[in-house]
């Protein structure tokens, strides 16, 4: 270990964001430069919180130098205590307080039309990301991260699962690929998390070793609180063994497909049209059905073109997916009105729930609408398609009334 | 002489100076309370015999011109800011001043920009006393460190025009640099290599001012037509090589924001108009050229085209959007007060239905009306806000002056202003319990539009009102403030000098506060 460490980043077009060097000294004490756009109104609480982590970490000597863009007290925290990391040997974490707007759980069927990517180590785009509403906020600890950036994208991902209001959002991250992303689990599950995405699986295994790793840290961390599964398979081996990952476990909730790396692993390039992974996202569909879980689509990726976003949501529609991926927040709304019943399916649903509940006053246990008969599956369909659209807004609570 | 003298505390609180530069002034005693006494302020009275008939008023230079002005030391010297950051006009006048030792000379713009930054070394020299005028970037930086000999004072458009209008700023040379111009004075913005759409900012100059000079890199014989500008008024003209950099005439913001926050904002704000019953056949509204209000004009124009009825005005700056609505027949007029890009030169010169507008039309407070106030809707920026909502447009939290008013102060007397702000800029809380400068009282601002949440001043129950059960996030402006420190922190005070560098006037020429340095 050196003397000297850095962590975060500067330059032009770095906002929310520091970058902090740390040198440790033999003598006089800890000495604080800060050069900050918000000097004046919080540069006395920066310093105090600075010399607080320096202390919780035993650090008595020491130089630090803070160049600050604007950075909420939760990305400075994790960017000292990076920057800590390098210089000595600790096992110790500091973390600010988990805040109580993100003490909630999601379940198994929890809606997710949209699930929005936010890069792990970029606070700029995570401090408003719920205000957008999407059903998921991923911060992800994969792709979007550099090599040489991954743990500070750690610390920064866990400091934000405590402390950013995610505005109801289902908290989200996306691991590495197992099993380096095994590490990962350890700053994000003590953290109420409520899913995690496994990038790039291709086995039930894979699925077992992240469950291993989980329910060791629930018991030492006492958590109770369920933690959801959503393995993406991005590969021709993981497509072909879809079911045998999407039933591995019972807090597997979705299968998700990612089509770049999907494409580029069968050798080819993707496409608006999609007929290149029309067969990997029916697959992805069908195991996700037989393991009664959802299906998620892959990301579309042209942020400016709105019109062909929806007509890809369409077609994932159409293929049976329930939600789909998003890399820019203009992105949401687009999905969710999309995914959201349409009016015949509205009208559709009405009948069947109401059939449904008329036969049940009526005390008959065979519901039947006209001459047909409903099986039981179509009436939960129903009965969700009809919760979706009251909690979207698209039909009135009292729908019955107006039968 | 002190450069300021005699403070009391304002009808809004706050501690003014009442001597400033060694004239008196009033200190602001509330919303339409200060109702002035006499005449307007008259120039000298000229003759024709002294103006050549042939109407030629050429002088071979600018310098020369103003030697024939009769440019002294202490004198005021105006200039508009139609060529916004491409201006080159500015620091070519005071080059000659310095050259020709001048000194202690009040720099009158209708607004400054960075271009010219050059000027910071006459004000240390002694050749500029002082700006009367928004400051800018580097100089309003220079003037908040208390550098300047003299003390700033800002005022709105309309404020300035009122200020010309009744004297109290008397000027001595006014300066228009003109896209195109005859020898006779006559002038317009629409023609000309740097052509900027209108020259509305210095009618005021040309009415009131001693001496008048026409600058064009465009010379036509008579007539100039249109003649914005009356050469009746004019005493000298002057041919140079380049009257401003047309690129950077044309301002680089006027563009729809891309950024999801702000278009949430944006969203956001155009329902919370509808919800309000603003959005109607026949309705007005002012949207300026940054990028959050550019989309609320948009949103606007789509529930026009939805809905098949038209909008009766745009009071614009204008630039290609509220061009297209034009020309698609969703507004009868754009009411426009500057250009901002090429289309808005285009269609003013093109489209009589495309108005050239003045501070005299639009804002003069000190008139038989203006139509300022007959406008349905606002859209305005701030820097901060109270949580009496009162805003701030011109310094930022840390005490810096950086931003001009420019016809904020005139516009807040719409029938609704709305502020579409961000609840926090980075880390820095936009409402406070105290603005660092009040610039607009809050019994003239009616709502602000976070990506948060919405406030809606108490005083309008009309509105609150309105819009009961809505879905809109309608919050209290405490509420909102909390919500902001929460993720922030709460933020110290600026620590500021007592020492006065600069005041703002309010419309009606009255001093609503002052801007104090920065340690």
């Amino acid at each position: 270990m050196g003397n000297i460490a850095t962590s975060g980043n500067k330059g032009k077009g770095v906002r929310s964001d520091c970058f902090v060097t740390i040198e440790l000294m033999d003598k006089e004490g800890i000495d604080i430069q800060l050069q900050s756009k918000v000097g004046v109104i919080f540069g006395e609480e920066i310093i105090k919180e600075i010399k607080n982590i320096l202390n919780y970490f035993g650090i008595k000597e020491a130089k630090v130098h803070l160049e600050d863009s604007g950075a909420l007290a939760f990305v400075i925290a994790a960017r000292v205590e990076v920057a800590v990391n390098q210089l000595i040997q600790n096992e110790k974490e500091y973390l600010p307080e988990l805040i109580e707007e993100n003490k909630y759980q999601t379940t198994k069927d929890s809606k997710r039309f949209s699930r929005l990517y936010l890069p792990g180590n970029t606070p700029s785009l995570m401090i408003n990301a719920g205000i957008h509403k999407p059903d998921g906020i991923i911060l992800d600890l994969e792709d979007s991260v550099a090599p040489d950036k991954k743990a500070e994208a750690r610390l920064l991902v866990r400091n934000a699962l405590r402390q950013l209001d995610f505005y109801g959002a289902e908290r989200m991250v996306r691991i590495n690929q197992v099993p380096k992303g095994l590490d990962d689990l350890d700053y994000i599950i003590p953290h109420n998390v409520n899913l995690i995405l496994i990038p790039k699986c291709e086995s039930a295994g894979q699925i077992h070793q992240v469950n291993k790793k989980i329910d060791e840290l629930k018991s030492k961390h006492n958590i109770e609180n369920p933690v959801w599964l959503m393995p993406i398979i991005e590969s021709a081996l993981g497509v072909i063994n879809a079911y045998e990952i999407a039933s591995a476990a019972d807090n597997v909730v979705s299968l998700a497909i990612g089509l770049e790396d999907y494409t580029a692993d069968i050798g080819t390039r993707r496409t608006n049209e999609g007929t290149e992974s029309f067969f990997a996202r029916s697959q992805v569909v069908n195991a996700a059905r037989a393991a009664r879980i959802q299906a998620i689509d892959s990301v579309f990726s042209d942020v400016a073109d709105m019109e062909a976003l929806k007509q890809n949501v369409l077609r994932s529609k159409a293929l049976g997916f329930d939600g789909m991926g998003c890399i820019h927040p203009r992105q949401i709304a687009v999905i969710h009105e999309n995914f959201a019943p349409d009016e015949t399916e509205i009208e559709k649903a009405k009948k069947i729930v109401n059939a449904f509940i008329e036969a049940n006053e009526k005390g008959l246990g065979v519901v039947s609408l006209g001459t047909k008969m409903i099986d039981p599956p179509v009436v939960k369909r129903a009965q969700n398609t009809i919760n979706l659209a009251v909690n979207m807004g698209k039909l009135k609570k009292n729908w019955r009334e107006e039968i | 002489m002190k450069k300021y003298d005699k403070l009391v505390k304002n009808a809004v609180g706050r501690i003014v100076p009442t001597i400033i530069n060694g004239e008196e002034h009033i200190p602001f005693k509330g919303v339409g309370k200060y109702i002035p006494d006499g005449r307007k302020y008259a120039p000298r009275l000229s003759s024709c015999a002294n103006y050549p008939n042939d109407g030629n008023k050429l002088v071979p230079s600018l310098k020369e011109a103003l030697i024939k002005a009769g440019l002294k030391d202490g004198m005021t010297i105006s200039t508009h800011h139609h060529f916004r950051n491409g201006d080159i006009i500015a620091v070519q006048i005071f080059d000659i001043a310095h050259e020709l030792g001048i000194k202690d000379l009040r720099w009158f713009p209708s607004a400054s920009f960075p271009c010219q930054e050059p000027l910071i070394k006459y004000m240390e020299d002694g050749t500029i006393n002082r700006i009367e005028g928004s400051m800018n970037g580097p100089l309003g930086r220079f003037c908040s460190e208390g550098k300047m000999k003299g003390i700033g004072v800002l005022r709105s458009h309309g404020g300035r025009y009122q200020a010309v209008q009744d004297g109290d700023v008397k000027i001595d040379i006014a300066i228009i640099a003109a896209p195109t111009a005859d020898a006779f004075g006559n002038a317009n913005g629409v023609n000309g290599p740097a052509a900027c759409g209108l020259l509305g900012f210095a009618l005021a100059d040309s009415q009131y001012a001693d001496k008048v000079i026409v600058v064009t890199d465009n010379l036509v014989p008579f007539p100039c037509i249109p003649w914005q500008i009356h050469g009746n008024y004019v005493d000298y003209t002057v041919k140079v090589d380049k009257v401003g950099i047309p690129e950077k005439i044309i301002s680089g913001t006027t563009r729809i924001t891309k950024s999801p926050d702000r278009l949430l904002i944006a969203e956001m704000t155009a329902k919370f108009c509808d919800e309000a019953g603003i959005v109607k056949d026949g309705f007005s509204y002012q949207a300026g050229a940054g990028g959050t209000s550019l989309s609320i004009g948009n949103y606007f124009g789509d529930m026009l085209r939805e809905r098949g009825i038209k909008a009766r005005f745009i009071r614009a700056g204008s630039n290609k959007y509220p061009v297209e609505m034009l020309e698609e027949g969703l507004v009868d007029y754009i009411l426009d007060g500057q250009t901002f890009d090429l289309e808005g030169v285009r269609s003013m010169r093109e489209n009589p239905n495309h108005i050239n507008t003045s501070p005299f039309t639009s804002y003069n407070y000190h008139g038989k009306g203006n139509f300022a106030t007959m406008v349905d809707v606002v859209i305005l920026g701030a820097t901060e806000v109270d949580v009496n909502f009162n805003a701030n447009v011109v310094t930022h939290s840390d005490g810096y002056l950086l931003h001009g008013m420019g016809g904020w102060q005139n516009c807040l007397f719409s029938k609704c202003t709305i502020l579409p702000i961000p609840l926090f800029r980075d880390r820095i809380p936009i409402i406070k319990d105290e603005v660092t400068t009040i610039c607009g009282p809050g019994e003239l601002i009616d709502v602000i539009v976070t990506e948060r949440g919405i406030a809606i001043n108490p005083r309008r129950t009309d509105l609150i009102e309105k819009l009961k059960g809505s879905e809109l996030p309608i919050k209290t402006i405490e509420e909102l403030k909390k919500e902001a420190e929460k993720i922030c922190g709460v933020p110290a005070k600026p620590k500021l000098s007592d020492e006065i560098v600069a005041v703002i006037k309010w419309v009606d020429g009255t001093i609503i506060d002052a801007v104090r340095k920065v340690e």
